[in-house]
């Protein structure tokens, strides 16, 4: 009786000793970047993205303390069906604990899903559908760079009360262009505009002149362009050839990078009003580290706010994980606990993590420099209003997210 | 009816482009039984030529235009002695797949250093500004390009088909041996009129410079929609292309019109329903 007693005491102790070890072992994170990294949305997120987050995995000095870190990333070539296998294949079999950027509205609601079922994370700072804290919101996903209402509410409203009342939409044909034109007429017509056409164009269009033909006959005076990346600028570019902006009409940058006023050169871009998170140059903070980064860039590029968004987002993972003492392995328990934990970094400043899952921070809205105010390369944003980080958002009173309590 | 008007004429102007790049695909397929792949990477090419040539030698818009269809069509002559020229005599498919992965590499290349958005390149100042044609507000660049590539394309056709170079062309691809006999050297001529193939594309991919992005990808977002015109044209076939190209121009301009959510799908569309009713295309003759 004795012997029995003191084996299963044995087995026990080992049993207790695997587990703790187990506990106490586990500092193994495995990170991945899904983004763009070939298409027309490469450079806002794409190589730059995985590079923010190879920087936060560095700076969080956690590989020093034994955590174990791994990064690895893929291109979802913006096809929800390719994000979502993806998706999958990443959780069941390389075991990735959290998906960062997974930029592209369509790819980023598809994944979204996929996440929330897995209960695995998503902190998201490249799509830009509100719906990810919306109607879709869910305890494993975090959007944290901006989304549609915020910049509708920013920059709609900045043009609607500087005397453009009446709007002519260019739309991207996906789930994007439709969140960010809904949202952007929600906020015209509740200042007194009036949307008076759209037109709706496939994604990663060459020509815009047909369309822009169209904006131009509607004789609207701002012409809002509810698409991103290669489509803004191939937009911006023709309609100075078309000569929208010398006829009158103003044009509407809802969505604009860093990157794509680079591409587009200041001659063309000077003037555009947009909004923005961060911008490198707008403390010393974010300063240092665009420069840093900058300089590990193949193209000496500075950060968009989509890839600072992915060395925040990391850092406060970091942050919390670290608080918690180890990886349990558990999306909404981490997310939760991100939740709790107030946010605080170079980049973004202080913020908070609300319920449905949407981050806090200012919005900045800006206008392109002409091309003598500019000091040199990147040198492009003159700040010209901040929206504070409890009205850049959309208030949870008017929130659709289950989450919310009310 | 006056933004009808409008949209006809933007149609010709993308149609323009279709037609001149389509030309190059025609003009190879024709000579050297290839398929180029590559056709939208050296497109792609032409512009970038044109942006160093501009940036960093100083050398104008009307140079480039000259300069960058050469610098890149012996490019082009390069691969083909280097590379295409042992595929002759083999199935259509390997100079596809040939050609296809020096296109990715190409791509893969360029955007590694270039990044995905693009450089800025100015419409030349001689070609600014723009004329109101009282439906519609015609940027003269664009206008430029209409008429250009039409005097091109007319040059190319009559080149091949109505000049003694032309009739030994078209006589080595239905008989080298015996064009050999005559004292011609085939292979050489093969290589030139690869370089010619090539050579329309940069032109197209300068003249589209201002007009667009310079961007790694900008020719395989247009390479897909230039094959299905090759295809409605009838491959191989030269006029068959330069008509095929401004007229899908047209009706891919009216879609955008009427349907936009339709305007890159409706080339493939009228390419299935004439694969289906004439499978050789339009104008193409029976293999």
């Amino acid at each position: 009786m004795k012997r029995i007693i003191s084996a299963m005491l044995l087995g026990t102790a080992i049993a207790l000793a695997a587990t703790s070890a187990a506990m106490a072992q586990d500092k193994a994170i495995k990170i991945g970047v899904l983004t763009d990294n070939s298409g027309l949305y490469a450079d806002l997120g794409g190589p730059g993205s995985t590079l923010a987050a190879q920087m936060a995995i560095e700076d969080a000095g956690l590989t020093a303390k034994g955590w174990k870190i791994d990064l690895i990333s893929a291109d979802h070539q913006n096809k929800p069906d390719i994000g979502t296998a993806i998706a999958r294949q990443w959780i069941d079999v390389e075991k990735v604990d959290i998906f960062m950027d997974v930029l592209n509205s369509g790819v980023a609601l598809a994944v979204n899903n996929v996440v929330r079922e897995k209960n695995s994370i998503l902190i998201d700072t490249g799509a830009a559908t509100s719906d990810l804290t919306n109607a879709q919101c869910s305890p494993n996903t975090i959007h944290w760079v901006y989304d549609t209402y915020m910049l509708a509410n920013s920059t709609g409203q900045a043009l609607v009360k500087a005397g453009g009342d009446t709007w002519y939409f260019l739309t991207a044909d996906y789930a994007f262009g439709h969140a960010l034109e809904r949202d952007t007429t929600a906020v015209v017509v509740k200042s007194g505009g009036k949307v008076i056409g759209t037109v709706k164009h496939p994604l990663n269009t060459a020509d815009f002149s047909s369309f822009l033909l169209q904006a131009q006959a509607s004789k609207a005076k701002i012409v809002g362009m509810a698409n991103a990346g290669g489509d803004t600028t191939n937009t911006i570019k023709q309609a100075a050839e078309f000569g929208i902006v010398s006829g009158g009409q103003k044009l509407a940058g809802l969505l604009l990078f860093i990157t794509d006023v680079h591409a587009l050169g200041l001659k063309v871009a000077q003037g555009l009003n947009f909004t923005e998170t961060f911008y490198w140059d707008l403390n010393d903070g974010t300063r240092a580290f665009s420069k840093r980064f900058s300089e590990r860039m193949k193209n000496k590029a500075m950060p968009s706010m989509v890839q600072a968004g992915v060395y925040s987002g990391l850092l406060h993972y970091f942050k919390a994980l670290e608080a918690m003492g180890g990886n349990p392995h558990d999306g909404a328990k981490v997310v939760a606990k991100m939740k709790e934990m107030p946010t605080d970094d170079a980049l973004f400043g202080k913020g908070t993590i609300r319920a449905d899952g949407r981050k806090l921070h200012p919005a900045y809205l800006f206008e392109v420099k002409k091309p003598e105010e500019s000091k040199g390369p990147w040198d492009y944003y003159k700040l010209i209003g901040t929206t504070p980080a409890d009205q850049a958002f959309r208030p949870l009173s008017e929130s659709a997210c289950p989450l919310v309590k009310k | 009816m006056q933004a009808l008007y409008a949209q006809l004429l933007v149609g010709l102007i993308n149609g323009s482009f279709y037609a001149l790049l389509s030309l190059g695909l025609a003009v190879i397929f024709g000579m050297l039984n290839i398929i180029n792949f590559a056709h939208g990477a050296l497109y792609m090419m032409g512009a970038f030529v044109a942006y160093f040539l501009l940036n960093l030698g100083g050398i104008n818009y009307w140079w480039a235009l000259l300069l960058a269809p050469i610098i890149v069509g012996i490019f082009g002559m390069i691969l083909e002695r280097t590379m295409l020229q042992w595929l002759t005599g083999l199935d259509h498919l390997y100079g596809l797949l040939l050609t296809f992965g020096i296109a990715l590499i190409v791509q893969g290349v360029f955007q590694n250093y270039f990044g995905s958005s693009g450089l800025p390149y100015a419409i030349p100042d001689q070609l600014r500004g723009g004329m109101n044609l009282g439906f519609m507000f015609l940027p003269v660049y664009r206008g430029w390009v209409v008429v250009f590539s039409l005097v091109v394309c007319l040059a190319t056709w009559f080149l091949i088909e109505k000049t003694q170079l032309g009739a030994y062309l078209r006589a080595a691809t239905e008989n080298p041996t015996l064009v050999r006999a005559f004292g011609i050297n085939v292979p050489r001529m093969i290589t030139l009129t690869y370089g010619l193939g090539v050579g329309l594309a940069a032109l197209a991919g300068v003249l589209s410079a201002p007009i667009n992005q310079v961007r790694p990808l900008m020719g395989a977002d247009l390479i897909i929609v230039v094959f299905a015109v090759v295809v409605i044209g009838g491959m191989g076939s030269i006029m068959g292309s330069i008509i095929t190209g401004f007229a899908l121009g047209v009706i891919e301009g009216l879609t955008k019109y009427f349907y936009p959510e339709a305007s890159n799908t409706v080339v493939f569309v009228l390419m299935v329903l004439v694969l289906l009713v004439k499978p050789t295309g339009l104008t193409g003759r029976a293999a």
